[in-house]
């Protein structure tokens, strides 16, 4: 928060307009300034804060209530300090098993919608063909459809040809590679966009292949927004709820397990693995941004 | 994620002017057919064909035990209408203030990070998505916790004497907060305020500041220059944020679920209970989200033809 107060500070000072060019700036000066005044003056970044405080509580308060040990079966009310659910965190009901099955469906969802959809932003961004216009808009449909849409018309889908009993692990992974592809080409192309195109025609001035050029120029190039679009779709899958009631059969995904528990009983642990994903991805970002440093600190 | 997300709609696609219409070039342009071809057909066998699927299935007619037959019986439609249509009109009221709310904080954070950010503006984007690095489901919960009756936002709330005025309106039910049309419109402006911020922000981040200096030498006041400069200039930001909050907003049932009570039903928990819960609500289902999928993209068309950016969609 620290930084964000000094950036502000700067950014003040950076904008003289309504002061410099005020009539009275001595009746202003005059004026002792109380902390109504600061408020004022730092309107914007105290609405900025707010909203910050805002999206980040829900997150805070997870982590405080992971060290809680609720009164009854809800863990709702802070009661008291207690590690034992981050010393047992799978001893409730089977919650580990539902993570392990959701962890499952998405790293099968990320590999293969990020393999398809990463060709198909090839095909976008590198050619020029007649159905273009019409795939854009196939591809752009399911980010704008709401979910329940694409979840029940599935359900009617799969209802018609395999029947309610066959449905499960397979039919779930379809339904999160379906709506994880537009989000793919979206992010690949993105980062298509932004290469500079003159490299590879430097490496091809250099007698290379156009399979030299793609595996020893382009797909290097590509690959941070590929790797991106690859968590994007996993953290997709791990964390879909609607898609998944609708596809699931009989199997219980963690976000499906949360979203019951709430009926039955909401045992501390779902905070801690809750915690403990933030946790991993958290390092896991910062850890990427130290290696990017470090490598171009090398250069 | 961005406002590009929106503008995938209709590409110029020019096409080379003066290319020569070689076999050769002919044989290369299959070369984008054979890259599209997985992605194509998944999208056509599990997103367009399930739409026809569901709109066969809404006029059907059958229990589970017995099966469904097609009957072609458009009753299905206006019995889910009649019996449905408080939900769909709170789903789309619930959609409206959470999108309006969403503007109305998300403009400010959007304006703060790109203008006022500096050399923080990627660290301050990034706590934007900070919290989605964790089950949203989970975190929906944990807004159980911050309203809860003896929590601080309740007590201050009382204190206020902001609760006496929104339960009389019906916002709140008594000295509660949880359990109420506030705290399901909190939790979706919650869960949705991201994907408002983000397309804001790329199209507030490409105006030239320097053209708020200009304003101000040309004697406008701060507001004035927001008003005729910025805003004019971000609006395909603020229809982009506006949609990618809106529509998945309208679908969304969690946070009624979780967040609300039996007064607060909304169309998607409709839809979930027959599917999921009722023998015989297959077809009637059907109807249903055939009925949402019609309205939403008739009132996201009518919205993109009255935003004057047609070009967006």
């Amino acid at each position: 928060m620290s930084a964000l107060t000094a950036s502000t500070d700067a950014a003040a000072s950076l904008a003289p307009t309504d002061r410099a060019s005020g009539k009275a700036p001595a009746a202003r000066t005059s004026r002792r300034r109380g902390p109504l005044d600061w408020v004022r003056a730092h309107a914007l970044a105290t609405t900025a804060v707010l909203i910050f405080v805002f999206l980040l509580a829900p997150n805070v308060v997870m982590f405080v209530m992971s060290f809680n040990a609720p009164v009854g079966k809800y863990n709702y009310i802070w009661h008291q300090f207690s590690t034992d659910a981050w010393r047992h965190p799978c001893q409730v009901g089977d919650i580990c098993q539902h993570m392990g099955l959701s962890l499952e469906i998405g790293v099968v969802a990320m590999i293969a919608s990020t393999i398809l959809g990463t060709m198909a932003a090839f095909a976008m961004s590198r050619h020029r063909f007649r159905a273009r216009p019409a795939v854009n808009v196939l591809l752009f449909l399911p980010m704008a459809a709401p979910e329940i849409i694409m979840g029940a018309t599935l359900l009617t889908l799969f209802f018609s040809t395999i029947g309610s009993g066959s449905m499960g692990f397979w039919t779930i992974v379809i339904g999160h590679i379906m709506f994880c592809l537009s989000y793919v080409v979206v992010t690949v192309k993105s980062r298509l966009a932004g290469l500079d195109p003159t490299l590879e025609k430097a490496a091809q001035d250099l007698y290379a292949t156009p399979r030299q050029t793609f595996l020893k120029v382009t797909l290097p190039l590509v690959a941070p927004g590929i790797a991106a679009a690859a968590l994007l779709s996993f953290a997709l899958s791990v964390d879909d709820y609607i898609v998944t009631k609708y596809t699931a059969g009989d199997q219980i995904t963690f976000p499906l397990y949360v979203y019951g528990a709430v009926q039955r009983s909401v045992p501390t642990q779902i905070d801690v693995i809750g915690s403990m994903m933030m946790l991993v991805t958290m390092t896991g970002i910062a850890g990427m941004l130290v290696l990017g440093r470090l490598r171009a600190r090398r250069r | 994620m961005s406002a590009q997300t929106v503008n995938v709609g209709v590409p110029p696609a020019p096409k080379p002017i003066g290319e020569p219409d070689l076999p050769e070039r002919r044989k290369r342009n299959r070369l984008p057919y054979l890259l599209l071809a997985p992605t194509l057909l998944w999208l056509i066998i599990f997103f367009v064909v399930p739409i026809f699927t569901s709109v066969s299935a809404s006029v059907q007619e059958g229990s589970l035990d017995q099966g469904y037959a097609l009957t072609w019986r458009w009753a299905n439609f206006s019995d889910g209408w009649s019996q449905y249509n408080g939900q769909f009109g709170r789903s789309l009221l619930f959609a409206f203030l959470c999108t309006v709310f969403c503007l109305l904080m998300g403009y400010p954070l959007a304006y703060f990070i790109a203008f006022k950010g500096g050399r923080w503006k990627t660290l301050l984007m990034a706590l934007v998505i900070v919290p989605s690095f964790t089950s949203f489901l989970i975190r929906t919960i944990a807004w159980k916790t911050i309203l809860s009756d003896n929590g601080v936002v309740v007590h201050v709330l009382n204190d206020l004497h902001v609760l006496n005025f929104t339960s009389a309106i019906g916002f709140t039910v008594g000295n509660h907060v949880l359990a109420s049309p506030a705290a399901v419109v909190c939790g979706m402006v919650y869960n949705f305020l991201p994907f408002t911020v983000l397309p804001l922000y790329t199209s507030l981040e490409k105006i030239d500041p320097r053209l708020h200096e200009a304003g101000a030498d040309l004697y406008c006041s701060p507001l004035t220059t927001w008003r005729r400069v910025t805003l004019p200039l971000s609006m395909p930001g603020v229809v982009g944020g506006t949609l990618l909050t809106f529509i998945p907003a309208v679908g969304d049932y969690v946070n009624a679920q979780l967040l609300g009570n039996p007064n607060t039903l909304v169309i998607g928990q409709s839809i979930e209970h027959e599917f999921l819960q009722d023998s015989t609500g297959y077809p009637l289902a059907s109807a249903l989200s055939v009925i949402l999928m019609a309205a939403t993209l008739a009132i996201v068309l009518l919205y993109v033809k009255k935003a004057g950016t047609e070009d967006l969609l």
